[in-house]
């Protein structure tokens, strides 16, 4: 037994063999990713085709761009029969295209009311954000409109004056019911505006006169008059969305019509048809004589129109809370407006977040319509510029830079929405 | 047993109206009701003193005399001579003709860009993502114009397409002409027409209607027949050959009516400095076309995408699991569930292409902002009558459009217990 041959018996490891070479590194990503059976092959290569067609098509024209000239002629002539873009119109333009017709040697006032605008929506956005900048906040509205339209600091003042006098009221009527308090809480501070304000305004203008150089709503125009609609629409479209979203889950019949009413008919009609409204059609509505700054016209009947999208997107929210929350709260004894407050909103809200952010992007996009009544925003200055003999004939170039700038302003605001989503998330799948 | 001791009982009193919930509600309700009468009426009011100021009477007789101006583009009989109801009534066709084209292309161009985002191709996958984001961040507007633009700076005029070796050329087999007076497609023409029915204000063309009528006609028998075939197969387990039957109901009568009618196609030639021949859609139409169906489709991506990755991979491993091949897994599992979460977004969709039909005013397209909302109001002072005719008028198209769609939803939707 002992001599018998031991057969072979290997007391060491093989070393790993390397894999296939179709199976490692880039092949196998490219056989997985881009050649993965017939029709992907197919479409990779005709992406690969669209792309070179496109960049041996577009580089020159960017590559050759021309950035010092006064004239489309003389970028012509620098460019000598090459194909090239003339980037100097923007050059030349920017400032037109930004401001509009803004006094060029106030234009620190809309700078810097853009720049306290994050400030102020800084602790709105971003929870790490000391609270107490949102005083800061809640006065931004009144310090952007002094800035931005100048005129008497009194005028602001006495209106957030108003707020406050609601405010003082709402504190020292609390005693005599709710109802009584909620009246008087709206009636003072309206009849202040109404009857006080001017008096007030015209006295105090007299005694300190504090005032900046007015600046007419017709001179506002380009980028500037897009974020002043949207910002005005989107911080205002908001509350009144979820209002008019209550409204129409109201158990009260006439508040559920009037909300099913509003919110159908603004959601069935063009905005092109609304903002016609605002600049023909209220003159015939408003008491003779009448006549308002077709700006805050333009605000109004964008405020309506994302108003009533608004309500609907809240609404897909509140149809998803589950009914057990609202029996939750009404179990608490908390009141209507303590269980929307406390229990639904913020979980509605949540719910509707991406909605509400692709409606804050919609408005921001249709402010570009305002170009239809006669106000020159971007599209309306870039069309301005075309009609000039310096630069008649210019397209691509202007159409490309405000469609850059637009494209920031969404795409970050759709980035923010994703991340606003992933911070709230608080389901753990 | 809880018995119920909460209402208190005794008499009515006034202050009940304001403290108990069960009257609070009704006073909030008369309270809004006579905030909005009063409303209302101080607007009429309003409306009646200026109007009276200005001397305009309220009425829309207007719609009743000669509108005095051409439209480019008319889809029914119409000319300066016509009535300006006539006048919008072609602008209503236009923007439908406009809103069924764009729906129709957004739809296609969408559902292709959502799913190859979802494509396992890296590029493609990509390349997807690119455009649905600069497509939908950029506003329809600037679409439209650089559509526009397009079309008639970059493209070819009719005259370089002449002489014997022309810069320009037709495409698809020398049938479509591109030029930057706008695109010429062949017309369908038929020799021997059946006339057309004259209905007052409206001329419908019989040869359309035989022609639906036929389709229409061999779609039922069709259905019928694979009908019979289903019951054959539930009764005995072996379907009969339908796919033959199928060809020959679908086809067959369509290619003899059109045979029957010696239908032919009427090629755009070139003749002298312009194309005649065929029908020409403007620059107008196709830079609105073009422009809104590339915008909404970036949209219609993203609410596929949604649809697609909202069914739970459960469902295609169960579906795996039963035995059903991948064809028939998308077909009975995925799709049905899909268009469930996809169907009420697209209708929005549709709803607002409709209504950005209304942009057309940008390129001078003739929909009906620009003739009733336009032309018209311009000409006869008008403004009130014509734009709340208008509103009115769209207002009834959009609500249409949702009625027929949320009755589709409703068949598509999952039936839940």
């Amino acid at each position: 037994m002992s001599d018998q041959a031991t057969s072979f018996v290997r007391n060491d490891m093989l070393p790993p063999k390397e894999p296939p070479s179709s199976q490692v590194g880039v092949v196998k990503w490219a056989r997985e990713n881009l050649f993965g059976g017939w029709l992907s092959t197919v479409l990779t290569l005709l992406s690969i085709a669209a792309i070179v067609y496109i960049v041996w098509h577009l580089f020159p024209w960017f590559a050759n761009g021309v950035w010092n000239a006064d004239s489309l002629t003389q970028c012509r002539e620098i460019l000598n029969g090459a194909t090239g873009a003339c980037w100097a119109v923007i050059r030349v333009n920017w400032l037109q295209l930004v401001f509009g017709f803004y006094p060029p040697e106030l234009y620190w006032r809309p700078i810097l009311a853009f720049v306290l605008l994050f400030v102020a929506i800084a602790p709105v956005l971003f929870p790490s954000v000391p609270r107490k900048l949102l005083w800061f906040s809640g006065l931004y509205p009144f310090l952007a409109v002094w800035l931005l339209w100048g005129g008497t600091v009194w005028a602001p003042v006495l209106t957030l004056a108003g707020f406050v006098l609601g405010y003082l009221v709402l504190m020292a009527a609390g005693s005599l019911g709710t109802v009584i308090a909620t009246g008087l809480t709206i009636a003072v501070p309206v009849l202040f505006w109404l009857f006080a304000l001017g008096p007030l305004d015209d006295f105090l203008q007299g005694v300190i006169p504090l005032e900046i150089e007015p600046v007419a709503s017709r001179d506002f125009g380009g980028f500037m008059i897009s974020v002043v609609i949207g910002v005005a629409g989107i911080a205002l479209s908001l509350p009144l969305g979820i209002l008019f979203a209550l409204g129409r889950q109201s158990t009260m019949p006439i508040i559920k019509w009037i909300s099913v009413v509003f919110i159908e008919f603004i959601r069935g009609v063009p905005l092109i048809t609304l903002l016609f409204t605002a600049s023909l059609l209220l003159n015939y509505f408003l008491p003779p004589g009448t006549n308002f700054d077709l700006i805050l016209r333009v605000i109004i009947m964008v405020t309506l129109f994302a108003t009533a999208y608004m309500a609907e997107v809240i609404r897909g929210g509140l149809a998803a809370l589950p009914k057990g929350q609202y029996e939750a709260a009404d179990a608490l004894g908390l009141d209507y407006w303590k269980a929307q407050r406390l229990i639904i909103m913020p979980q509605a809200l949540k719910i509707s977040i991406p909605g509400i952010v692709n409606t804050f992007i919609g408005l921001f996009k249709d402010t570009t319509l305002v170009v239809f009544i006669g106000i020159l925003d971007p599209i309306g200055r870039a069309s301005a510029i075309r009609a000039t003999s310096d630069w008649q004939g210019i397209y691509w170039e202007l159409f490309l830079f405000i469609g850059a700038v637009f494209w920031i302003f969404c795409f970050s605001m759709s980035r923010y929405s994703m991340h606003l989503e992933r911070r709230l998330k608080t389901d753990h799948r | 047993m809880a018995t119920d001791s909460g209402a208190p009982t005794g008499s009515f009193r006034l202050s009940m109206l304001l403290y108990d919930s069960r009257y609070r509600s009704l006073t909030i309700q008369v309270f809004a009701f006579f905030v909005l009468m009063f409303g209302a009426a101080w607007l009429v009011y309003n409306t009646k003193t200026n109007l009276e100021a200005l001397g305009k009477p309220f009425g829309f007789d207007f719609l009743f005399n000669t509108s005095g101006y051409d439209i480019a583009q008319r889809p029914i009989e119409y000319s300066s001579q016509s009535t300006h109801l006539r006048a919008a009534m072609v602008g209503l066709l236009n923007t439908l003709i406009l809103a069924v084209m764009a729906c129709v292309t957004a739809t296609v161009l969408g559902v292709f860009a959502g799913v190859l985002r979802l494509s396992n191709n890296w590029i493609i996958a990509r390349l997807m993502t690119i455009y649905i984001e600069t497509f939908r961040n950029v506003p329809v507007l600037i679409w439209i114009i650089v559509t526009s633009a397009v079309m008639s700076e970059s493209m070819p005029p009719p005259s370089a397409f002449r002489g014997a070796d022309p810069s320009a050329s037709m495409i698809l087999w020398d049938s479509v002409a591109v030029t930057n007076r706008g695109v010429y497609i062949p017309a369908p023409l038929v020799e021997h027409s059946l006339g057309s029915l004259n209905i007052p204000g409206v001329q419908l063309s019989l040869d359309a209607i035989a022609f639906l009528v036929v389709v229409a006609l061999s779609i039922w028998v069709n259905r019928r027949v694979l009908a019979h075939a289903t019951k054959v197969q539930n009764a005995t387990g072996v379907r009969p050959a339908t796919w033959w039957k199928s060809l020959l109901i679908l086809f067959l009568p369509a290619i003899v009516l059109l045979y029957a009618m010696g239908f032919h196609l009427e090629y755009p030639a070139l003749r002298g400095f312009n194309f005649s021949g065929g029908i020409q859609m403007r620059n107008s139409l196709i830079a609105m076309w073009i422009g809104l169906s590339i915008y909404t489709a970036a949209f219609i991506a993203e609410i596929v995408r949604a649809g697609i990755m909202a069914i739970s991979k459960g469902q295609t491993e169960a579906a795996f699991a039963l035995g059903l091949q991948p064809g028939k897994t998308m077909r009975l599992v995925i799709l049905p569930q899909a268009l469930r979460v996809i169907v009420p977004p697209l209708i929005s969709q549709y709803l607002n292409i409709t209504k950005n039909t209304s942009l057309g005013l940008a390129v001078g397209y003739m929909d009906l902002r620009s003739t009733l909302g336009g032309i018209t109001i311009n000409q006869t002072g008008r403004e009130l009558e014509g734009m709340l005719l208008m509103m009115l008028i769209y207002l009834i198209v959009s609500l249409v459009i949702s009625t027929v769609m949320n009755f589709y939803n409703d068949r598509v939707k999952l039936r839940e217990r």
